[in-house]
């Protein structure tokens, strides 16, 4: 299933619908380094609060996803990992190391809005 | 002890069932949203090992009672090549696939049995248990 992306202001929000397969992933992490450039995005949100499991495939591709981002200009902050799913990647092992995270969607937006004005601030 | 149910992993999308039906399974048997959870992830690496490594293989789920304690079996086997080294497969960070390599070593933190049986071209067999908490 394709996870909708939508654009609000510099920002991309992909807002995961129902349990993903490793190729649904595959595909969001495509489209949304593809999308930053073609909206010219600074920021990506992927809300994860309807996934039922975050297991390693879907660790590592997120954290490809926000590396990659990064690597366009873009920041991405991951919301919404609910509290039993964030009990059991911390038993797997799992920790989005170097990874924006956020509590939900507001907060992401938040961090966003703090990423971008720091950068602007720098040039 | 209920009928086992077997779910055929050949593909991503049988990952998913395979998680979501043992997700299921556990609330039958009453764990709590928390655990429903973590053997759901457990499924998901044990069902990833299958296909990074055997590419086919099956997930066999029941129910179990032992006295006055309830569980989950979930024994996930192959006709895959096989775990040359056992203990160091259950390393952190060990991986010959490319992926994390937390896979066997997290999902054995995640249950509180856990057995792999495998030997070169001998496939795999892993078996994992949960046991509903009765107190606290």
């Amino acid at each position: 299933m394709e996870v909708p992306i939508l654009k609000q202001g510099f920002y991309l929000i992909a807002s995961i619908q129902s349990a993903l397969t490793d190729a649904d992933l595959s595909q969001l992490r495509e489209a949304l380094v593809a999308r930053v450039g073609k909206f010219r995005a600074r920021g990506v949100i992927v809300d994860v609060t309807a996934l039922d499991v975050m297991d390693s495939f879907a660790v590592r591709t997120l954290r490809d996803l926000a590396h990659m981002t990064r690597l366009r200009g873009a920041e991405t902050v991951i919301v919404g990992i609910q509290p039993e799913v964030a009990f059991a990647m911390v038993q797997l092992g799992l920790t989005l190391k170097g990874v924006a995270t956020a509590l939900d969607l507001e907060e992401g937006l938040v961090f966003l809005d703090r990423q971008v004005k720091a950068r602007s601030d720098h040039v | 002890m209920s009928e086992p149910l077997a779910i055929t992993i050949a593909s991503d999308v049988d990952v998913v069932s395979a998680r979501q039906h043992g997700r299921e399974l556990a609330a039958q048997v009453g764990f709590t949203p928390g655990d429903q959870t973590v053997i759901a992830a457990a499924i998901s690496e044990i069902a990833r090992n299958i296909l990074n490594y055997a590419r086919r293989g099956a997930i066999t789920f029941r129910t179990v009672m032992d006295g006055d304690r309830s569980g989950i079996i979930i024994v996930a086997s192959d006709q895959g090549p096989g775990i040359p080294d056992v203990p160091r497969a259950m390393q952190d960070g060990y991986s010959t696939s490319g992926g994390l390599g937390l896979g066997l070593p997290g999902a054995k933190r995640l249950m509180d049995e856990f057995d792999v049986v495998s030997a070169p071209r001998q496939g795999t067999t892993i078996t994992m248990k949960k046991w509903k908490r009765t107190h606290g």
